[in-house]
């Protein structure tokens, strides 16, 4: 009614009453602006309240959650009533006649419903959030993918992404001493951007605290420990392949104890192991794939199964995984890429992947003419036992760093890369470069295709390469030229980090085709692969 | 089980006689511990739970009988006596308990003390699927003057020729001066696959090994073989680069297969630069880790000895001087002089950087500096003792003024008048005259491991011969 008055006055009273109008125009405007702002507050807080109800359902232990939770609605409907109140006082305070506190009337109460609808809706998210903690397991703090999509499925964040939450922290150190696995401390400054990832130094190995003769962890989990913290097993085929021949050596000396069951016993045996594992180097996604395939391998041996014959099926199970996911896996990717190679081709391969090495091999074997550049970057450098593979065999190879990758492009006809993991949401992980590889193909229309098995599709979704990756050890980024060592003590610069990523992620668009064990598909169909999956198992 | 540990205290000690004819090695008092302890405690402390030991029958009775070695040590000990006689080497000694072994090995030397990690040896072992690795120190200049050698350290020390790669881990070349007629000699095969190796002398030998298995199977098989240091070590360097593996026999076949699927898959190579896989698809390798900093003696002449003596003190928290020595108010212990348990220190008495025995009684105005008095030893009033070592149950009479003497077990050096200056380089003396006996240079020959006769010529008239 402000504002009618407000109005009237201006259209009657047009050139006389031009300072009233204007004050009141400026009050209205003023106490439009208190409301907003009130209103702007209101809205303020809710968002924050449904923000921590978020955050406490991620966090630390079920019961404080449950606690929060109980405790979050609560404070959410004070906080609504208060700024209701606020609004009260305020143009109580303003200068104006009561036809402003008439106007605001409707406003308020407009807001103030919005507000406990909020409120309502908060409440009932977290009663629904609460309920769901309840019911989960926490076997594993890998995400599992449900068949009922309506339902949302809460994940929880894995460990080595939360570095730099405390509570975390301290959950998994609780974690580690019960299982008698020694923590590795982090090393170095880390970059602000990855503060939230685990940053080890290959000077500090797992195995310090480890007593010499490994009692509590199998010395065949301490060996691939080291090798994989030592980098002397790499790449993601060879990692899952030499953590089945471990666990195969594993589940040979192990015998069951007594008035245990096996298919129970011998899973709880192998997670500190997985632990250990994880602690020299983070877990693949193909790795995280294998165990889930062992672990329910174990846990479906029906319990009148003698030991000998439970391990020998173990084993045979172990062996024809191995067999059909990765050995045969290869053979027929290598069918299908064959028929993209054509003669005289000129291909385009990044770093050092076992399956593309493998591809081109056999290509070369059936007497396709083609030629391959090799594209290399630090500091892994690992392009060069790519370079050997190939010029062993006979091909006739070229060799350049990324740098040089936009002067070499235009000759290139296909670029093949190879392949992490392929994400639930078609994006592809691969070693960090690649995007770069398939963004500057992309540009000069070069196609792109990426080879991987299908063990390796992963059920994560990630949009960019921050949220989870893996950091190397950062003094691997150290060279001496000349005899002089320029970043030797980089660690006194105290504005000085150094950043040695490992992964990166390449959206769908820029890569053309995957090439998978079960055919040529778009990158967009992968979800649909791994949904045939899960129905499946 | 990953590791089976065995230590070898069957040793004769023949480079020091004059401290071991009486005392077998083991029990050689190092910082009023028996020098066992040491290689026993590296081994409890990284987590060994029981260790094989390969000794004599009288080293055999001491661990039994000695309360500190039992309270001191938790692990289980295995004894394995053999005959004193039989000079067995140390691979003649592996093969004797090789119905004992069942995984791989960890030899250990009882005249071995260090504060290594041991990790880092056995981390090589573990990742690099090795049949040897072992460890490897600088060598330490011992400066202080020992007691019976004058001038400096007698040449007969032969030099070893190390040679490693670029990484400095693994183990390409090894030999021992006194092997070699002319030169180094380098076979073709090793330079093209390593282009760039690294010859290192003036190291130590720490005499710590990792075997694996077959190793010991393949001794069953050679009985030529009778020392892991001089025979077996240059031979296992030697094979990693000859066509003919006989070391490694079949193995698992599917094992191996999956192995081998891995390392194929894996990305990774020890070298570069030419066309072979990684180790060059060799089977056999060793690798050596070369102790930068940090403590490693084998104590096995007399000079390491002393040197030992010196520095291991200081490592350990135990109090310098034990709760159940006497030791009157008016002696000086000097901060850096170890007292053994049981020993009685009487008044005016001076003792600087020394360590004294178990049960030692020393009476008054007595003046030791630098000296290393063992178990059970006597030292009337009034002597002075410097730079020498005095071994179990000896006893120094009446104002005897000592300097860099070195008296065997048991002796009794009997009382003199005053101002007897004895400088004697070993052994015993019976008796001394009343005027002074300067030896001014003493050479010592070796004649054979059971004797040592000790020369010694001197400005006066007295020539005087010390059998041993």
């Amino acid at each position: 009614m402000a504002d009618s008055d407000g109005r009237q006055v201006d259209s009657i009273n047009n050139a006389t009453d031009e300072d009233v109008k204007l004050q009141e125009i400026v009050l209205a405007k003023n106490e439009g602006k208190e409301l907003t702002k009130e209103e702007k507050q209101r809205l303020r807080k809710e968002k924050k309240q449904h923000k921590k109800s978020k955050k406490d359902d991620k966090g630390p232990p079920e019961k404080e959650k449950v606690k929060e939770k109980a405790s979050v609605p609560v404070p959410s409907k004070p906080a609504t009533q208060s700024p209701a109140h606020k609004a009260a006082p305020v143009p109580v305070n303003a200068s104006a006649s009561e036809s402003p506190a008439a106007a605001e009337k409707p406003a308020k109460s407009k807001a103030e419903l919005r507000a406990e609808r909020r409120a309502r809706q908060d409440s009932d998210r977290a009663s629904k959030q609460g309920k769901k903690e309840v019911g989960q397991q926490s076997a594993s703090s890998k995400p599992k993918a449900t068949p009922n999509e309506l339902q949302p499925v809460v994940k929880r964040l894995p460990e080595h992404v939360q570095v730099d939450d405390p509570a975390a922290l301290k959950k998994l150190a609780k974690k580690l001493e019960r299982q008698q696995v020694p923590l590795r401390s982090d090393y170095g400054y880390k970059v602000s951007l990855f503060s939230h990832l685990h940053q080890y130094s290959r000077k500090n190995p797992p195995t310090q605290q480890i007593s010499i003769p490994a009692t509590v962890i199998h010395p065949s989990i301490v060996r691939l420990g080291l090798q994989y913290s030592q980098g002397i097993i790499a790449g993601s085929n060879a990692r899952s392949v030499a953590l089945l021949h471990a666990f195969k050596q594993v589940i040979q000396d192990y015998s069951t104890p007594p008035n245990e069951e096996l298919s129970r016993d011998l899973v709880n045996k192998l997670s500190p192991y997985i632990s250990f594992l994880s602690q020299c180097r983070p877990l693949s996604a193909s790795m995280g794939n294998a165990i889930k395939y062992i672990k329910k391998e174990i846990s479906n041996i029906p319990s009148q199964c003698k030991e000998e014959e439970a391990k020998g099926e173990l084993q045979a199970c172990i062996d024809s995984y191995i067999n059909e996911k990765i050995i045969l896996a290869s053979e027929a990717i290598s069918k299908y890429a064959i028929e993209k190679i054509s003669n005289g081709d000129v291909i385009l391969v990044y770093g050092c992947s076992s399956l593309v090495n493998h591809i081109l091999c056999k290509a070369f074997e059936k007497q396709r003419k083609f030629r391959v550049i090799v594209v290399d970057s630090r500091p892994r450098l690992e392009g060069r036992e790519t370079l050997r593979r190939l010029v062993k065999k006979g091909i006739r190879c070229t060799y350049v760093l990324i740098s040089a990758l936009s002067y070499i492009l235009p000759e290139v006809s296909k670029v093949f890369l190879g392949a992490h993991a392929l994400l639930a949401n078609g994006y592809v992980m691969s070693r960090v470069g690649t995007s770069q590889i398939a963004l500057v193909a992309k540009a000069y229309n070069v196609p792109v295709l990426v080879c991987c098995e299908t063990y390796k599709f992963c059920e994560r979704v990630q949009t960019d390469s921050f949220v989870s990756n893996e950091l190397d050890d950062p003094d691997d980024l150290i060279v001496t030229r000349n005899g002089k060592t320029h970043l030797e003590n980089w660690q006194t610069v105290k504005s000085l980090g150094l950043l040695n990523l490992v992964y990166d992620v390449t959206p769908p668009d820029f890569v053309d085709l995957v090439i998978t064990d079960l055919g040529m598909i778009p990158c967009t169909s992968v979800p649909v692969v791994l949904r045939v999956k899960n129905v499946d198992q | 089980m990953e590791l089976q540990a065995v230590l070898m205290a069957a040793g004769g000690g023949s480079r020091m006689m004059d401290l071991t004819y009486n005392t077998p090695k083991p029990l050689l008092p190092v910082g009023n511990r028996p020098l066992i302890w040491y290689p026993l405690n590296l081994l409890e402390r990284v987590g060994f739970e029981e260790v094989i030991v390969i000794t004599t029958k009288e080293v055999q009775k001491a661990l039994s009988t000695d309360q500190r070695l039992k309270t001191d040590v938790k692990m289980r000990l295995d004894v394995v006596c053999i005959q004193e006689e039989t000079d067995m080497g140390t691979a003649d000694a592996l093969r004797h308990i090789q119905q004992k072994i069942k995984t791989d090995i960890l030899v250990v030397s009882c005249d071995l003390i260090t504060d290594v990690a041991l990790h880092e040896v056995v981390d090589l072992f573990r990742a690099h699927n090795a049949t040897l690795s072992m460890l490897m120190s600088k060598v330490h200049e011992f400066t202080d003057t020992v007691p019976g050698q004058k001038g400096k350290k007698k040449a007969g020390e032969q030099r070893d020729f190390v040679g490693v790669d670029v990484t400095g881990k693994r183990l390409l070349f090894m030999a021992n001066e006194a092997d070699l007629e002319e030169g180094l000699v380098f076979r073709k095969s090793i330079m093209r696959k390593h282009p760039r190796m690294l010859i290192k002398t003036g190291l130590l030998d720490a005499h710590l090994y990792c075997l694996k298995r077959s190793v010991v199977d393949f001794l069953v098989h050679n009985k030529s073989v009778t020392s892991i240091r001089g025979e077996l070590v240059p031979y296992l360097v030697r094979k990693q680069f000859s066509k003919m593996f006989g070391v490694h026999n079949k193995c698992t076949s599917k094992e191996e297969a999956l192995l081998q699927l891995a390392r194929e898959r894996s990305c990774w190579n020890d070298h570069r630069g030419d066309m072979s896989e990684a180790y060059h698809g060799g089977k056999l390798r060793c690798y050596v880790h070369i102790m930068e900093e940090g403590m490693c003696y084998r104590v096995n002449t007399l000079a390491a000895y002393i040197e030992a003596n010196r520095v291991v003190p200081k490592l350990f928290e135990d109090p310098p001087i034990h709760p159940t020595a006497v030791v009157t108010e008016r002696s000086l212990v000097g901060s850096d002089s170890i007292i053994g348990p049981y020993c009685q220190i009487s008044d005016k008495t001076s003792i600087k950087r020394s360590n004294v025995g178990t049960s030692s009684t020393i009476k008054e105005k007595v003046k030791i500096t630098n000296s290393i008095i063992m178990n059970g030893v006597t030292i009337e009033e009034g002597c002075n003792i410097q730079g020498s070592v005095i071994c179990n149950n000896a006893v120094i009479g009446r104002g005897a003024d000592m300097k860099y003497c070195l008296v065997g077990s048991g002796q009794c050096i009997e009382p003199e008048g005053e101002n007897a200056v004895v400088q004697c380089s070993s052994g015993y003396t019976t008796h001394t005259k009343t005027h002074t006996l300067h030896f001014c240079s003493s050479v010592v020959f070796v004649l054979n491991p059971a004797f040592c006769v000790c020369v010694c010529v001197h400005s006066l008239a007295h020539v005087c011969l010390f059998f041993v």
